[in-house]
């Protein structure tokens, strides 16, 4: 969907604190996680786990066709993934959803900055899930993205462009983007902007989709009541929907800041979001276990964080305060930021960077390493109870090509990580007399402002 | 798809229905506590959680949001356990806790590796009676829900208008409030406020405990014993039904807002679970908020935002489970080339189109099919299943509906659907709301309630 929801996030429950939207933060052993691997005749990169209490199986198919992959054309690697259900063969738009629906399987699509994705959740009752899949590899091998189609979701791509320009958060985390990546892939809004997302013609979908969303640049995890032998049966239908073509070409690195850099936006807002930080960390870079037990004790870990407990517990200043590393392909960012009234911004900001700086030149306590410790390896069978979460590891590992032991030797590498290591890693990955900081909100939006 | 296929596979679905759902265990203290067990020994896990009879919808007018600053204040410490340490010793454990608050329940929660369960309820416990409620304490965390309000409300254009969308469809109907309270209430709320809600409300004969995971239910009740069971009772005042006075004839709003993108909410007294004369009205209400919004192929999909492409997104909204009669919303934001008049009417237009023939079939089938699929992948979140049993018999339901719940769905006929929404989406019924833009660049700024700070610019 290209907009957001609007009755189903209505006031009806309130929560005490938010999650984090890490996008993957997990810390694991694998009890009685055995992950099968390997790859289809195609190219298609394989990770599968049976889970056979429930009759249900979820897919995961991964291309690295992101925003990244958009080049002049912000917007295309969305607007494509959002397409590819769009027509199929001889079937329309309705009669795929008909499909989909009429067996109670929930067909998705997804595209972030590194990855785009298509899911499927089935039962796995064999008439269910042979018509499920079948229209799901109909869908992947022959799309036929109809103008119509297009025009009609651009339309609604622009409709969820304007909607950004009206969330703060949504403003405040493309300004940092930009700031943080300037002309490097990851700098581009997902979405685009209204003048990409216009230019964006039917052959420009259709490369797009040619040139990415093939096998050798696939990766597709399965999760759930189905052997080995049938997830690789089911593979290989899946796999033999793609052409082989190539993996997608290595990014540009990414540039360090030179400098500081603050960001203002106005907003017609009562609040002001802050968002500080630099580029951060690679998936599989040897410091991240560093970086991830000391950025808990700083802000990963909710009410019990550094944060939350000098700006939201002993002076009210915010209802959500966090800090988190979002690890990707290339040093994806490090992200602080907080939410307060506009009146207190200033304040607000100031301790966020000096918590910053604080734990930057002390590092944290033995007491708080313990305890970070025993939240984390304590907390690891949570993180994988579930088909729905353990498929989510599962492309991620398969994705970003993390060892097949990363489950089962997670929890020992947070226990080895020493206050040393955490001080050691801050100190060469963070610089807080250089970061970006997005201050948005407060005052009228300036009469130009639109972008 | 031929239409034959498609019913080959419901009838295929039969088997797979109910009956593979583990038991609930259910138990009583003798102080009046509820206990519900489910087990689910996928993985070595637990969540055990505490819910009240209590929420947005039991406040009084002037002190509204009083429940959610209550729960708040939940993790400020009792005499034993000092502020945020209930906080800090589940984590320690490798535990995730949180709570939340709605209309009908206040609930708090952890999710733990199943042999700290003796951790949570030693402190859940604790707090149920003892809590500390101090003023400083409060004057700061009154502060954090007033940034939540800003956060969630002030700055969201859709959240300002889904409020003022239910404050005037409700006359006397407690849902008119929103769960987070009035900025004007929560600025005047006191720490005596706050002590009488929760003398009133926290008792164990107004808590249900829910437990779901790799547990013995006989162990998990000895152990809730030993906790829960030396809590003294209360008198907790009953619940009036609080039926909403009839409306007569459409009401209409406009909500101005610096915003993009206009909204229309449109919403219809309907009855719930519990209020219902006829209790196979609100699953008929279901299936029809199905047909309309559930999925791609529903009618909204395939008619406003594929076919009359009038509508850039467009939801149908009802559910049966609530304590008070609710209503059956639909809304939307039109594409760039259509008015929100346009949209409306584009709505009202498929209301008389269900009001003039029933649904076919096929959609039946469909909404039946994605239901009995649906109740198998809820089996996946043992949370989701605890958080079923626990809003239910909050509200005053009896679990065992949600069994029942399938085979309800699947008894409902076309026409049935068809009569409920002759029935209830009537203009004399109807309440919109309508989400006019004032324009981003052009607004003063929003005036502060309260001074202090300096100013960013």
């Amino acid at each position: 969907m290209f907009i957001k929801g609007t009755m189903q996030r209505a006031i009806v429950v309130f929560v005490l604190f938010t999650g984090l939207a890490t996008g993957g933060v997990i810390a694991a052993e694998t009890h009685g996680v055995k992950i099968n691997h390997w790859t289809t005749d195609q190219g298609v990169r394989v990770y599968h786990v049976e889970a056979p209490e429930i009759p249900m199986v979820e897919f995961e198919l991964q291309f690295d066709a992101g925003a990244a992959r958009d080049g002049e054309l912000g917007g295309l690697a969305m607007l494509t993934n959002g397409l590819i259900a769009e027509g199929a063969a001889d079937l329309d738009a309705s009669a795929i959803a008909a499909r989909f629906e009429s067996v109670g399987a929930i067909y998705g699509n997804s595209s972030q900055r590194d990855a785009a994705s298509l899911s499927l959740r089935s039962l796995t009752d064999p008439p269910l899930l042979n018509q499920a899949l079948e229209t799901f590899v109909l869908v992947l091998g022959k799309p036929t993205f109809p103008q119509d189609s297009l025009e009609r979701e651009r339309s609604r791509m622009l409709v969820g462009l304007q909607s950004e320009q009206e969330s703060l958060e949504s403003l405040s985390e493309k300004a940092f983007y930009k700031a943080l990546y300037n002309s490097h892939p990851y700098a581009a809004p997902e979405r685009g902007t209204e003048a990409t997302v216009k230019a964006i013609k039917r052959e420009d979908v259709q490369r797009f989709f040619n040139d990415y969303y093939v096998a050798s640049n696939a990766v597709l995890a399965i999760v759930g009541a189905v052997t080995e032998e049938e997830a690789r049966s089911l593979a290989g239908k899946i796999g033999s929907a793609l052409k082989k073509g190539q993996p997608a070409p290595a990014l540009p690195p990414v540039a360090s800041l030179e400098k500081p850099n603050t960001v203002r936006l106005n907003h017609p807002s009562q609040q002001a979001h802050i968002l500080m930080g630099q580029p951060g960390v690679r998936r599989g870079d040897p410091d991240y276990f560093a970086l991830y037990v000391g950025n808990h004790i700083l802000g990963g870990s909710g009410l019990v964080s550094r944060l939350a407990e000098e700006i939201r517990e002993k002076r009210g200043l915010s209802y959500s305060q966090y800090s988190y590393f979002a690890p990707m392909r290339l040093e994806g960012p490090y992200i602080l930021g907080l939410q307060t009234k506009v009146e207190q911004a200033e304040q607000a900001r100031q301790l966020l960077h000096d918590e910053l700086k604080k734990f930057i030149a002390e590092g944290p306590t033995d007491a708080e390493l313990q305890a970070a410790k025993q939240n984390i390896t304590g907390g690891f069978p949570l993180r994988i109870a579930g088909n729905s979460k353990i498929v989510g590891y599962l492309g991620m590992i398969g994705f970003y090509k993390l060892p097949l032991d990363y489950l089962e030797t997670f929890n020992a590498n947070i226990e080895a990580v020493t206050k040393e290591q955490i001080k050691a890693a801050f100190a060469k990955r963070v610089n807080p007399e250089k970061l970006v900081t997005v201050v948005a909100g407060g005052e009228a939006a300036a009469p130009d402002a639109g972008g | 798809m031929k239409q034959k296929s498609l019913i080959a596979f419901v009838a295929a679905l039969v088997w797979l229905t109910p009956a593979m759902a583990a038991t609930v265990h259910e138990y009583a203290l003798d102080n009046g506590m509820k206990i519900l067990i489910k087990e689910d020994h996928r993985a070595p896990v637990v969540v055990s959680q505490v819910w009240y009879g209590v929420g947005s919808a039991y406040e009084p007018m002037g002190t509204t949001g009083m429940s959610h600053v209550l729960e708040h204040m939940m993790f400020k410490g009792t005499e034993k356990h000092g502020p945020g340490e209930f906080s800090r010793v589940i984590a320690a454990h490798g535990g995730q806790e949180n709570a939340f608050t709605s209309r009908d329940y206040t609930a708090y929660y952890q999710q733990l590796e199943k042999s700290r369960l003796p951790i949570s309820f030693e402190m859940e416990a604790d707090r149920m009676r003892n809590l500390r409620l101090t003023a400083e304490e409060f004057a700061k965390e009154v502060n954090v829900v007033m940034e939540e309000r800003r956060l969630r409300v002030e700055d969201d254009p859709q959240s300002i208008a889904v409020e003022q969308f239910f404050a005037t469809a409700f006359v006397n109907n407690p849902y008119r409030i929103p769960v987070i309270g009035w900025m004007e209430d929560l600025q005047q709320m006191t720490v005596e406020d706050l002590r009488h809600w929760y003398q009133t409300w926290y008792a164990p004969n107004n808590a249900t405990l829910v437990v779901v995971g790799d547990v013995e239910p006989k162990e998990v009740l000895e152990l809730a014993k030993k906790y829960y069971g030396p809590l003294k009772p209360s008198n907790v005042p009953p619940v009036k039904s609080r039926p909403e006075i009839k409306q007569r004839g459409t009401k209409r709003i406009t909500v101005k807002v610096p915003a993009e993108l206009p909204f229309v909410i449109m919403g219809y007294h309907v009855p719930t679970l519990k209020t219902a004369a006829e209790d196979w009205e609100p699953y008929a209400l279901e299936v029809l908020s199905a047909v309309l919004d559930d999925g791609d192929s529903a009618r909204f999909a395939n008619e406003l935002i594929r076919g009359q492409q009038i509508a850039a997104s467009a939801d149908a909204g009802y559910s049966l489970y609530s304590r008070f009669s609710n209503t059956f919303t639909l809304d939307g934001v039109p594409t760039p080339g259509h008015t929100i008049a346009e949209l409306e009417q584009a709505l009202r237009d498929q209301v008389k189109k269900i009001q003039d023939a029933p649904p076919s079939a096929d959609e039946l089938a469909r909404v039946k099919a994605q239901v009995v699929a649906r109740d198998v992948y809820e089996r996946d979140s043992v949370f989701y299943q605890a958080m079923r049993l626990g809003s239910l018999t909050t509200m005053g339901l009896d679990w065992k509906v949600l069994d029942e719940y399938v085979d309800r769905i699947r008894a409902i006929t076309p026409e049935q659907v068809q009569q409920v929404a002759q029935k209830y989406l009537t203009d004399d019924q109807l309440t919109i709301a309508i989400l006019e833009p004032l324009p981003l660049s052009q607004m003063a700024s929003v005036p502060q309630r309260s001074t202090g700070g300096a100013h960013v610019h």
